[in-house]
């Protein structure tokens, strides 16, 4: 009975309360929150503006095209399988390992997030180029030579994108309760088993999350890669590269260009997105 | 038979550990205790969660821990099995494979440890559960589901973590009822450490009792319920405790009272009475009753059917009373009262 009334006084009190909260947002924040909305998505609406929607399906067929995007996603994908290779285990470490100069570690992981890209291409060079520390050692025992080839865009890529990885998956590990591992640890599994049957599992979405940066960062990439592998077409020219190329001598291939680069990115964060990043 | 046998000395910083441990096949002890006071950090010493400092754990035998001799056994190593306090079921495992984890992890097959679980399941009348996920079971059946994955590794050593803290009034009296079964069938050793008095009264055949990391009393339900020894232990089995000097019937409790008891003693004692023993008047009682004080009502609060009255006075007591008492009596905080305890009701023991 006391039910009925306070609820017919509190129905009509809440809803203008709350309309009044939406109306009463500061102008101080809301201008420049526009502005860096329009900052996002201003270019690449001109880049749709002027999209010569018209020639656009013979551009797209030209083969040219098709190699470098086919290149920039096969490159993209096998640098990130490196990175979840060899980055998983390192967030792991960084994670649940305690060891002195932990904190160096940390920091050394992320410098390639600061480095300009150009800088890493020259690092790279230095290490893996043909007369490289490490290079001259790979080609003469192996004949094995990574500059200006597919697999020196891998690495350079994954150089680059790795740390995104590493950040996302430590950041999960720290965050999943470690004491599911302690109970695997008292049912009688050890640390790799529990690491392959618990860990990874309870931080998948951690790590799709950040397998899907570091793909998108590793479709992007271009300084560290026009450095180290140079820009040869079907070989090193990926997308970003062709881009830039074509600047030079033909802006509407340029345009279709970074299209495609746009279209083949949002369409995968998105897709992925949905499927893994969201759900907790 | 022994089947643990440990001396568990753990130290951090400003706190130190130390709590001998036996338990014997098929026995369940229980460790009670209330927050901070080494419970939890005993159980994952047992566990190997956490090292010891010093002393050992032996289990059937077997010295597990001795930091003395550097020996250590690692935790998956260990037969031992533990019911964690929010159960920690693998949440990307349906309640058949949580149970199967263990079995598999000790080298049965994979079909061999899911037909294991599924029977394990069966014996938690979990059968038709088998297939969820730890979010879609409700909370007693995922207590059952974490109890079954630790026997399902026949663990020489269980133990139980607040097994019923996680659980709402009802679903606990149940479950309650439930876990005392399967921990009697349980051959080995148990260790069921609570703040609970009733889940440790119920489901414990021994009570250890642990204060500040050290153990103030030990013994069974009536030994430890009949003479406690610490306020903690009083409170907890809802009794009135003083400690005092005796002579004859009387012991000098507090700032000199005196309390007229039934027993005859000498020297130090405890002497305790229940909250029910103590009678409130409006006037100076006439009668039998052999201790009568003034005292005025602190607080008043429900205890079951009935009323709990808090007395400041000579002495700080409890005492319960019918609702009918409290309103005939107008006992509300600052009501200057009589109470009165008949001798023949107040115990006295040795400290």
């Amino acid at each position: 009975m006391s039910a009925d009334p306070s609820a017919a006084v509190s129905a009509p009190v809440r809803a203008p309360r709350r309309r009044r909260r939406a109306g009463r947002v500061p102008v101080a924040l809301l201008v420049p929150a526009v502005l860096g909305l329009l900052l996002l998505v201003l270019p690449l609406a001109g880049l749709l503006v002027r999209a010569p929607w018209t020639t656009l399906p013979r551009r797209l067929a030209e083969p040219g095209v098709l190699t470098a995007l086919g290149l920039s996603v096969q490159t993209a994908t096998m640098a990130t399988v490196v990175c979840l290779v060899l980055g998983v285990p390192l967030a792991w470490l960084l994670a649940r390992v305690d060891f002195p100069g932990k904190r160096v570690v940390r920091a050394l992981v992320t410098v390639p997030l600061v480095l300009p890209p150009v800088v890493g291409g020259v690092a790279l060079l230095l290490v893996f180029g043909r007369k490289g520390i490490l290079g001259a050692w790979l080609d003469s025992a192996f004949g094995i030579t990574l500059p200006f080839t597919t697999a020196g865009v891998v690495l350079a890529e994954a150089f680059v994108a790795m740390p995104f990885l590493v950040i996302a998956v430590e950041g999960a590990l720290r965050a999943a309760d470690s004491r599911y591992e302690e109970a695997a640890a008292t049912l009688g599994a050890g640390r790799w088993t529990t690491f392959t049957r618990v860990t990874l599992p309870l931080v998948a979405p951690g790590i799709a999350a950040g397998a899907v940066l570091c793909w998108a960062r590793a479709l992007g990439e271009f300084g560290a890669t026009i450095t180290f592998a140079g820009n040869f077409p079907g070989r090193t020219q990926t997308m970003p590269l062709a881009v830039y190329l074509a600047l030079e001598t033909d802006l509407e291939a340029a345009i279709v260009l970074s299209l495609v680069l746009l279209v083949v990115s949002v369409v995968i964060l998105a897709g992925l997105r949905d499927r893994w990043i969201s759900s907790p | 038979m022994t089947v643990l046998d440990a001396h568990l000395v753990v130290e951090r910083e400003t706190f130190r550990l130390d709590v001998p441990l036996r338990i014997a096949a098929g026995e369940v002890v229980a460790l009670l205790g209330p927050n901070g006071a080494g419970k939890t950090t005993a159980l994952r010493a047992l566990a190997g969660l956490r090292p010891l400092t010093a002393g050992h754990v032996t289990l059937d035998g077997l010295d597990l821990d001795r930091p003395g001799s550097r020996l250590w056994t690692p935790v998956e190593r260990r037969r031992v099995g533990v019911v964690f306090q929010d159960y920690l079921l693998f949440p990307h495992l349906s309640a058949l494979d949580n149970v199967a984890f263990g079995p598999r992890r000790r080298g049965l097959a994979k079909r061999d440890a899911r037909a294991k679980a599924a029977d394990w399941l069966k014996r938690m009348d979990l059968t038709d559960y088998a297939a969820r996920k730890p979010r879609h079971l409700s909370g007693g059946q995922a207590q059952r589901v974490a109890l079954a994955r630790a026997l399902a590794v026949e663990p020489t050593l269980l133990l139980l973590d607040e097994p019923l803290a996680a659980l709402d009034a009802r679903t606990r009296l149940d479950t309650r009822t439930e876990l005392h079964t399967h921990l009697g069938e349980h051959a080995g050793a148990t260790l069921l450490v609570t703040h609970d008095p009733l889940d440790a009264l119920i489901l414990a055949d021994r009570l250890v009792i642990i204060e500040d990391g050290r153990v103030v009393q030990e013994g069974d339900a009536a030994a430890v319920t009949a003479r406690p020894r610490t306020d903690y232990v009083a409170r907890l089995v809802g009794l009135n405790l003083f400690r005092g000097h005796g002579d004859g019937h009387d012991v000098r409790v507090g700032a000199d009272f005196p309390l007229a008891v039934a027993d005859r003693v000498s020297g130090e004692v405890f002497a305790a009475f229940p909250p029910s023993a103590v009678a409130l008047h409006p006037e100076r009682p006439e009668g039998s009753a052999r201790n009568t004080w003034p005292a005025t009502v602190a607080s008043v609060q429900h205890n079951g059917d009935n009323l709990r009255v808090r007395l400041d006075g000579p002495i700080p007591v409890a005492a319960d009373v019918t609702p009918a008492a409290v309103a005939q009596l107008r006992l509300v905080p600052g009501r200057e009262v009589w109470a009165a305890v008949k001798a023949t009701q107040v115990r006295a023991y040795p400290v």
